[in-house]
């Protein structure tokens, strides 16, 4: 039985800064980073967005382009690491927001950047055993960097959204593996306010091999080779590590250009697979045929072999906002700005 | 059936839901148990009635002295929105410049933060309006 996505929507909050202007502001040379981390601007979202308002709105999008009855809504899962509340899944929201709510299953996952593509393989289980007709799974980050930490020049905001179903496929979804470890590159313990991360660990032995394990494992599998795939997105926490990974399992840049954001808005954790992959949908023709790679720190990669589909064609992309729309309805913000909307700044305690 | 078994206050602030009077077809929103036009009339022909979330500004102000849940945001936008099925609505409009908004300016409802009861609290959220940019 073919499973695969209904119906996708993106959200990417509109304020903006640049890794010079971070710079600036810590004596690092943030011109150098910006060429070092292939960044030239990352978003930020205003102080009153979360995870929640980012799922939401991703949600909406995803249901605008849909006929999908919301009452037949399955499931909802949304991933994330930054969920508004320890305790209170942000999925029990977002449902009554697009008023699935209340006959469906939600929770919320963490799986650090890959909590989102976990969330798509969980509802696509669901959907091919016939258990639910339609799920929904989110990817969406508000990430923070310690002030100064070299995790502040990347980390930003955004999500999408997938309905994934058996029917109206605007993309089948032909295969997904995954490749998970014990590694400690990238860590935040319960009740800390920032992550801590590895250094050096989270590149070779982290982020490489397990986004190679997984991507040679599905082509073994799907008996493919990277010249199969129009597309190409992999897991990108700067703009450099998918470059490197894509020329060395074999892709060119043309084939990972289009699911290429970081560089422009920053790396969105579990919001940057979704959110590429979102971007490729945007002007993907049918027949065309996507791979795809997400990376979560901790760690693990899930890959996806995705094909799109002929209904594509009649599929009502502007029924919402592109990719590149968000990408392009921007506004730069100074540091202090920054500082402020993002709650860096230590305020009088908050009367009722 | 009645209106209050219907009406959830999170379903009408999340997505606008308020009622339309089975008697003379105007909506309310927030959600009225009856019309004050047609009155008695109006009683169990209140059916709940969810905007499409479109409007236009009818007036505003920028709002200097802020409440401390909104300190961060200010100046901002306040506004009384005029929906397209008619009804007024005050609420806060983001996404914009001060300078940029003005009577008549298309907006659309997102939802957002409105409010949290301090670090521990409960978040409260609803709905803001955004301009149409396209
Ligand atoms: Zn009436």
């Amino acid at each position: 039985m073919d499973v695969g996505i209904v119906s996708y929507g993106a959200y990417i909050p509109r304020y903006r800064i640049t890794p010079q202007e971070i710079g600036r502001v810590w004596g690092t040379d943030g011109e150098a980073m910006s060429r070092n981390l292939f960044i030239i601007s990352k978003s930020v979202p205003s102080p009153d967005e979360d995870v929640v308002t980012i799922a939401v709105e991703a949600a909406r999008n995803m249901m605008k382009r849909s006929t999908v009855d919301p009452a037949e809504i399955g499931s909802l899962y949304v991933g994330s690491e930054s969920h508004p509340y320890a305790v209170k899944p942000t999925g029990t929201i977002v449902a009554e927001a697009i008023e699935a709510a209340p006959d469906l299953t939600a929770a919320d996952f963490e799986f650090a950047c890959k909590a989102g593509t976990a969330a798509i393989q969980c509802c696509m289980g669901m959907v091919g055993s016939g258990m639910i007709k339609y799920g929904v799974a989110i990817g969406a980050d508000t990430s923070q960097g310690a002030p100064g930490d070299a995790l502040e020049f990347s980390a930003s905001a955004g999500g999408a959204a997938y309905l994934i179903g058996r029917d109206k496929l605007i993309a089948k979804i032909n295969k997904t593996c995954s490749y998970t470890t014990d590694t400690p590159d990238f860590w935040r313990r319960e009740g800390a306010h920032y992550p801590s991360h590895g250094g050096r660990f989270t590149g070779e032995p982290a982020y490489f091999k397990h986004v190679t394990s997984a991507a040679k494992k599905l082509m073994e599998e799907m008996g493919t080779t990277p010249g199969d795939y129009d597309f190409a997105v992999f897991h990108q926490p700067n703009g450099k590590f998918p470059v490197r990974v894509a020329k060395q399992l074999g892709f060119t840049e043309e084939q990972i250009n289009a699911g290429l954001l970081t560089p422009f808005i920053g790396n969105t954790y579990s919001g940057a697979v979704p959110l590429g992959l979102a971007s490729v949908l945007d002007i993907a023709k049918p027949d065309q045929r996507i791979f795809v790679v997400a990376y979560g720190s901790g760690a693990g990669s899930d890959a996806f072999d995705i094909t799109v589909t002929p209904a594509i064609r009649k599929f009502r992309k502007e029924a919402a906002p592109s990719v590149r729309d968000l990408v392009e309805n921007k506004k730069f913000l100074d540091y202090a700005s920054y500082a402020k909307v993002r709650g860096k700044i230590r305020m009088k305690e908050a009367s009722q | 059936m009645t209106v209050a078994r219907f009406w959830r206050e999170n379903s009408s602030r999340y997505n606008l839901v308020g009622v339309k009077c089975g008697n003379c077809g105007k909506v309310f929103f927030p959600p009225r148990t009856i019309c004050p036009e047609c009155r008695r009339l109006s009683i169990g022909k209140m059916e709940p009635y969810k905007l499409r979330g479109e409007g236009e500004v009818f007036t505003f102000s920028i709002v200097h002295d802020a409440p401390s849940q909104l300190e961060l945001q200010k100046p901002y936008i306040m506004a009384i929105i005029e929906m397209t099925e008619g009804v007024r609505i005050t609420a806060q409009i983001i996404d914009c410049d001060p300078a940029e908004v003005h009577i008549g300016m298309k907006v659309r409802a997102t939802m957002r933060k409105i409010r949290e009861e301090g670090a521990s609290g409960i978040i409260h959220y609803g709905y803001k309006f955004i301009p149409v940019t396209k």
